[in-house]
């Protein structure tokens, strides 16, 4: 399904109705959408920016990859809209579509949960894995899905980034994972906690074979997902105004009574606490990772026999 | 007296009444011996009743409970010398994470384990066990170091999680802990990992991705306190006991997930009971596993550890989407 796309355009359409939902840094760790209400805006055709408060024209900003045409603001973006922003025409070949959740734990309300994840986000689990190309350069890519029950790990997400890991390291390819995430899954208990042990382990199987590893953090990255995967990149790259920390500013402003300053845990904020290589914004993700895959490609290193 | 739960209250009344009657029967002269002898059966018999069926959020409380044993009591008894190294070398010392080198039954080990304070002035210097990036940081150092010189590392986890300050923010609380996760998964000498108390999340994990996991059979371990579980389920902190049934997070569900390896026997009623008994089980069943490890290789060890990592998780494997339950 994922070819169909790119053969029609080059940006996915996304439906009127998820609109006012996507509003990114406005969700909280649970999500919440507290941004802009839904009377705002009569209908899919217009949406008011949360940051600039610009009335944009929706086909505006999709056809700008759904940066904000007036202040760059980024919106959050389906995992295969990303995809289809990114990697060459059918150059897309999904791996483990068939691993899906078992409610082991048969924990309150998750099967209701996970029903409606899938019905929102049109995916069976919280991340997309496989392989693709960039300006004709192959690579193993992961894309973690917000709109599945905030991108949260549980052994689905977990098995997914091991075993796409894994056959990087087969295949000899570089990894480029994007994270959106709340954390580990709450419902899926201490197993979903080993999975950030299990893709930490995984990455440090491909650092002992040489392979790259690039990190996407993008809006919003927390929790679990960032104490493990997401900040083990040989190349930490973000999204402008990302969202990116451990705890969340609400939970921090709980249990800390502490006010956080103004841009705190901002992408920007990280790179500034020298946690982030590079700031990127989405029109420019494609070729500035075509240019550090190049840089890692087989025979580009000091020594190799060419 | 010790801090007494709701639910040990009718064991503590039975022992009040004991005492009354051995009053009772010493002023009047008159012997009641039988009535304490089948009164102190019924203690006995109510003790092995309640502590034998103690419910997850029992568990909870006797896991925190405020003089539970914490890695410093352990210590002493656990180890034949330990000493003592500080620091992550880049920031600070972080007091809630303990390290360094020990002699555990004649074998040089390096230690690593997170303190929780017993009362609030160290509980402040210790940050309620909550550790800051560099105490995972200095983690790492040590930990680097023991497999540089072919020790094996022993962790002990106790905190209700990572610490959620600005300040852990800004010096990557997220990476100080994957960096550890990614440290350990790469060694060739053998980690155990024990719970000694409360396993609150990434911040627990992070010293708990070894070859063997350990849990005190009262300690236990999860992905989310049980007071922002229920919170965020049913807006209700009141609601911890619901949660801490729903999470499976004692140590027993623990053993039935996969997850943890053994769990060690603790004093009746809790470590805090009796710390020299729940100290030997403790030393007895980590030596055991320590045997056991040193006789692999190290490429071995690093395997397995990396194997049990793999398999931990349950999903289905089909291409239809069913969300059925089948966990055996
Ligand atoms: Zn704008």
């Amino acid at each position: 399904m994922f070819k169909d796309i790119f053969r029609k355009t080059k940006y996915v359409t996304i439906k009127s109705g998820q609109m006012q939902n996507r509003t990114p840094s406005e969700v909280s760790m649970q999500g919440e959408v507290v941004g802009i209400s839904k009377k705002e805006l009569p209908d899919g055709l217009w949406v008011k920016c949360p940051k600039c408060g610009e009335v944009l024209f929706n086909k505006d900003i999709e056809e700008n990859a759904r940066v904000c045409t007036t202040c760059e603001h980024h919106f959050r973006i389906s995992a295969n809209a990303r995809l289809a922003l990114l990697v060459d025409e059918n150059s897309f070949e999904e791996w483990d579509a068939e691993l899906t959740t078992l409610d082991s734990l048969e924990f309150p309300g998750y099967e209701e949960k996970l029903i409606e994840a899938q019905e929102k986000s049109g995916m069976t689990e919280g991340i997309l894995t496989g392989r693709a190309r960039i300006e004709d350069i192959p690579f193993v890519v992961a894309i973690n899905e917000a709109s599945f029950m905030m991108g949260s790990m549980g052994s689905v997400v977990g098995e997914k980034i091991a075993r796409a890991i894994e056959r990087a390291i087969e295949l000899r390819l570089p990894v480029v994972i994007f994270s959106t995430s709340g954390g580990a899954r709450m419902q899926e208990g201490i197993l979903s906690l080993y999975q950030m042990a299990k893709t930490s382990a995984a990455l440090g199987k491909l650092a002992e074979n040489r392979l790259l590893y690039i990190s996407v953090l993008t809006d919003p990255t927390f929790g679990g997902v960032t104490a493990s995967y997401a900040s083990l990149g040989d190349i930490m790259i973000s999204e402008p105004n990302a969202l990116i920390g451990f705890t969340g500013p609400r939970v921090i402003k709980q249990t800390m009574r502490q006010e956080l300053p103004k841009g705190a845990q901002t992408a920007e904020f990280n790179q500034e606490h020298g946690l982030i290589d590079l700031i990127v914004a989405r029109t420019q993700m494609r070729s500035v990772l075509a240019r550090l895959l190049r840089y890692h490609q087989e025979g580009a290193q000091y020594g190799a026999t060419v | 007296m010790a801090q007494l739960f709701e639910f040990e209250k009718p064991i503590a009344e039975l022992v009040v009444r004991i005492a009354e009657i051995q009053k009772f029967s010493a002023d009047k002269g008159i012997d009641l011996s039988q009535e304490v002898a089948t009164l102190e059966k019924k203690v006995a018999l109510l003790k092995k009743e309640i502590y034998g069926n103690l419910e997850p959020w029992q568990k909870v409380q006797i896991a925190r409970h405020s003089e539970r044993p914490n890695f410093y009591d352990y210590a002493p008894l656990l180890f034949e010398d330990f000493t003592e190294l500080k620091g992550d070398r880049l920031f600070a010392d972080d007091r809630s994470v303990a390290g360094g080198i020990a002699l555990f039954h004649g074998i040089v080990v390096t230690v690593i384990a997170q303190v929780k304070g017993k009362d609030t002035k160290e509980n402040i210097k210790r940050n309620f066990g909550m550790p800051h990036p560099e105490g995972y940081r200095k983690a790492v150092r040590l930990m680097d170091q023991a497999e540089k010189f072919g020790r094996p590392i022993l962790t002990f986890i106790d905190t209700p999680g990572a610490a959620c300050d600005l300040g852990a923010e800004e010096r990557g609380q997220g990476e100080a802990i994957a960096r550890c996760l990614l440290a350990m998964s790469g060694y060739h000498v053998p980690v155990i990992s024990t719970v000694i108390g409360e396993g609150g999340s990434g911040g627990a994990l992070a010293l708990g991705a070894g070859n063997v996991l350990l849990m005190l059979e009262n300690s236990f371990y999860s992905v989310i306190a049980p007071e922002s579980c229920a919170s965020i389920l049913w807006k209700d902190t009141t609601k911890a006991k619901e949660a801490a049934a729903a999470l499976k997070f004692t140590a027993q569900d623990l053993l039935r997930l996969g997850v943890a390896d053994e769990l060690v026997r603790e004093s009746q009623g809790g470590a805090h009971n009796n710390l020299n008994q729940t100290a030997d089980e403790l030393s007895q069943v980590i030596s055991k596993y320590l045997i056991r490890l040193r006789s692999e290789s190290p490429e071995v060890l690093r395997e397995k550890r990396y194997e049990k990592l793999r398999t931990i998780g349950f999903f289905h494997e089909t291409a239809d989407i069913n969300l059925t339950k089948d966990l055996t």
